[in-house]
């Protein structure tokens, strides 16, 4: 079946991806060690977040949070934003869109295009100012609705209703679940669903390491784990530079013909990890692992052509996962 | 035995300024003990008073989350590699302007209904 009723119907139900050729060799006779790619560019808006957006504006709308005319205020550095402006235009909301001004132009064309109005807060490195500038939004707004998807459990229960269930069905043989891990909403919702139907199903997250700038903090204490994250979900938690992500990215293209994110590029580098850990314990696995949008939104970084070096210099300061 | 740690910006402070600072220990406890011996107050801001890795921090093994490999008690091994980073992944910007945003509306509500 592949017609629907309409956009918001499309969501989800997104192809899982068979890659023969990045997948470890494995010696005669030993088990068979396969990555799988779940296609999330397929989606609506061409990332994994509209099943978030989708989910967290049903469940304000059934909650009564959101009635119909109302303003939907969110701080996003890109696809959450891209999905809820689809969302809401489509139920008959106004999104406004907080965002750092180092963010890539094709999102702010696109944010535009889909009718998100967008307020500017100065780049990661003073991020004390950006929460000053989000903050003082809110204290002038306070009828305006934040759906918090740090904090919302409709955007991991998405994925425990959906991403979860699909991977299961087409792939009953997966042994590993490897995703981004940013708000913890696709870990979290899918890792709890497949470890209920799983024996032994490893939850592996990967988790993009920025360059010193992003990480300007003055303090520890001034930290944050979002709400979401429950560790006990998990199995293993990568970091994955820049350099590797870059790598990943152009080698996912290049080999399999998938054109991809730099976050999906930091994913295969710990499904490759834990594939090639498997091949020498010469154990059978089924790596499935998430890919969150397509390139298009980075091409104007100049990350995916040059030297690995230019690139790396290319995405610094950049949030580019 | 020499395990090379790369020290977050915010923490430079302890280590006169140096990005990357050498060790030893067994576990990772160990590895803190001795660094805190030359860069004194650094396990401190790393490790709560009841011996827990700071929540807000997050410490890399050969670039493994340390919590999933038994967090002070991880083996060590010659020529690891040690990532000590604050944690804010998935962008300062998102997490922060969404807590603070999340916490302001919290109080005005709190607010709210107590003026009613």
């Amino acid at each position: 079946m592949a017609r629907y009723d309409s956009l918001l119907d499309a969501c989800g139900g997104t192809p899982l991806i068979g890659l023969p050729r990045l997948s470890p060799t494995v010696p005669d006779g030993a088990p068979p060690v396969r990555l799988w790619a779940k296609l999330e560019d397929r989606n609506p808006t061409g990332s994994i977040k509209d099943r978030t957006a989708m989910f967290m504006v049903r469940a304000a709308e059934a909650a009564g949070r959101l009635r119909p005319g109302d303003t939907i205020l969110e701080p996003t550095s890109g696809n959450t934003g891209i999905s809820l402006a689809m969302v809401a235009k489509l139920r008959g909301y106004r999104l406004v869109c907080v965002m750092p001004e180092n963010v890539s132009a094709e999102r702010v064309q696109l944010l535009r295009m889909y009718g998100a109005e967008i307020i500017f807060s100065p780049a990661a490195g003073g991020s004390n100012q950006a929460v000053a500038v989000a903050k003082q939004i809110a204290a002038e707004h306070p009828d305006w609705v934040m759906l918090f998807q740090y904090g919302n459990e409709a955007n991991a229960r998405a994925h425990y209703e959906t991403t979860g269930p699909e991977l299961l069905r087409d792939l009953p043989t997966i042994t590993h679940f490897v995703a981004g891990l940013g708000t913890t909403g696709t870990l979290m919702g899918t890792g709890r669903y497949l470890r209920e139907k799983v024996e032994a199903i490893q939850i592996v997250a990967a988790e993009p390491r920025y360059g010193e700038l992003v990480y300007g903090l003055r303090n520890i204490d001034e930290g944050y784990v979002p709400e979401l994250y429950d560790a006990t979900v998990l199995s293993r938690r990568f970091s994955v530079g820049t350099r590797d992500a870059v790598l990943r990215t152009r080698q996912l293209v290049e080999v399999e013909g998938i054109f991809a994110g730099f976050s999906t590029g930091a994913i295969l580098h710990a499904a490759l990890a834990v594939a090639h850990e498997a091949v020498r314990d010469g154990r059978r696995a089924d790596v499935a692992f998430v890919v969150c949008d397509g390139g298009w939104k980075y091409l104007s970084t100049g990350a995916y052509g040059g030297t690995l070096a230019d690139a790396e210099e290319a995405l610094e300061g950049q949030l580019w996962a | 035995m020499a395990i090379e740690v790369r020290i977050p910006t915010i923490l430079r402070s302890y280590t006169g300024g140096a990005k990357v600072v050498e060790g030893s220990g067994e576990t990772l406890a160990d590895l803190l003990t001795d660094l805190d011996s030359r860069h004194g107050g650094l396990k401190g801001r790393l490790v709560t008073e009841t011996g827990a890795l700071h929540r807000f921090v997050n410490v890399y093994v050969n670039d493994e989350d340390v919590r999933f490999l038994g967090a002070l008690d991880a083996k060590l091994s010659d020529g690891d590699s040690i990532t000590i980073l604050p944690a804010v992944a998935g962008g300062a910007f998102g997490f922060a302007a969404a807590a603070a945003i999340a916490s302001h509306a919290a109080s005005v509500a709190v607010a709210g209904s107590a003026g009613r």
